[in-house]
């Protein structure tokens, strides 16, 4: 099982309506349609499923661990921008 | 009639379970870890069948447990086709064996679930939806490995041409009075429907499909290769060695 012929797919899952699909794992398949039978078998055994995506990992452009300073650090200091910082007038409900 | 119906449920629980035992021998071995689940999931959705197929023999006249009917009986007691005992050999045969028993037990199924009886109806209908994704896995690995590398091509090949003599007694006549009674369809009339899965999934696995010749037959007489004695040597140890035992 070479990763070229077998290459890693990211698996996502449904779990009822309404509801996104979630990264759940992933799976070593040749292609798409194995990919989606090996996510199958290998992450929807206990029911937990109604629906399922795979992507190929090498599709996925992920952020640089070492940009974490200047990506994320900067937003700890803006606490405005939770909503929770905001008094809600009771007459606005449930939201 | 009830020991007719009784000897129909267990050839196919027989089946069931004489191919999910088989299925689940590669926990532990297969390919990849992948693979692995898939074998051990077709295998218990066999021996999930094979239970409820036991289970309402025994309510029908057996007198037996599910648990006597599949631990206690030995190789001449069990009438399961002779294709699905043989050894696994590689994994072209596993995955060969699988996908032509499949694409005969899916419209099996299909048939049975419209059933006279209504038990047996329900089961054949939730095997149905398990039998269908048997098929269709089975049928994407025989792609793939017909159509694969030169290695894979030869195995898939090898493993056609070996199972091949064994495909006739899946279209052995079934019991005529059950037949004629609408409990149980005729195995005969779906053999069209089986050529087409076939021919259809070869050609796309450029795979041949091997000449018809002299079929092997015995399985349903509890006349079996010597394959079934040791497999069930395995398989009933601990209940024979442990009677009674609960678990």
């Amino acid at each position: 099982m070479t990763e070229a012929r077998t290459p890693l797919w990211e698996v996502f899952i449904r779990s009822r309506n309404g509801l996104s699909h979630r990264h759940v794992g992933s799976v070593h398949a040749a292609d798409a349609t194995m990919a989606l039978a090996a996510a199958r078998d290998v992450y929807t055994r206990r029911g937990e499923g109604l629906s399922i995506w795979v992507v190929p990992s090498a599709s996925i452009t992920a952020s640089d661990p070492a940009d974490k300073a200047m990506l994320f650090e900067p937003t700890a200091s803006k606490i405005y921008r939770h909503p929770t910082f905001y008094e809600v007038p009771d007459e606005v409900g449930h939201m | 009639m009830s020991d007719r119906f009784s000897a129909m449920l267990l050839r196919r629980a027989d089946d069931a379970l004489v191919l999910g035992h088989r299925l689940s021998e590669w926990t532990g071995h297969a390919p990849s870890l992948e693979e692995e689940l898939a074998l051990a999931n077709l295998a218990l959705d066999l021996i999930g069948q094979a239970r409820a197929l036991y289970t309402l023999a025994a309510g029908r006249g057996t007198g037996e447990d599910e648990d006597a009917l599949a631990y206690l009986r030995g190789d001449r007691e069990y009438t399961n086709l002779l294709l699905l005992e043989l050894p696994n050999g590689d994994f072209a045969v596993t995955i060969a064996r699988l996908f032509l028993y499949a694409a005969f037990i899916d419209p099996f199924w299909r048939g049975l679930s419209a059933s006279r009886d209504p038990d047996l109806a329900a089961i054949a209908a939730k095997a149905e939806k398990e039998s269908a994704y048997h098929l269709r896995h089975s049928a994407e690995w025989l792609i793939r490995l017909g159509d694969g590398t030169d290695e894979s091509h030869r195995r898939a090949q090898a493993a056609l041409d070996r199972l091949w003599p064994y495909t006739g007694e899946m279209f052995e006549p079934e019991d005529e009075v059950l037949v004629a009674a609408d409990i149980c369809p005729e195995p005969a009339g779906l053999r069209e429907a089986w050529n087409r899965t076939v021919d259809s999934v070869l050609a796309e696995a450029t795979l041949a499909r091997p000449a018809e010749g002299w079929m092997q037959s015995g399985g349903r007489a509890g006349r079996h290769t010597e394959h079934l004695g040791h497999m069930l040597a395995v398989m009933q140890s601990v209940a024979r060695g442990f009677p009674a035992a609960k678990w």
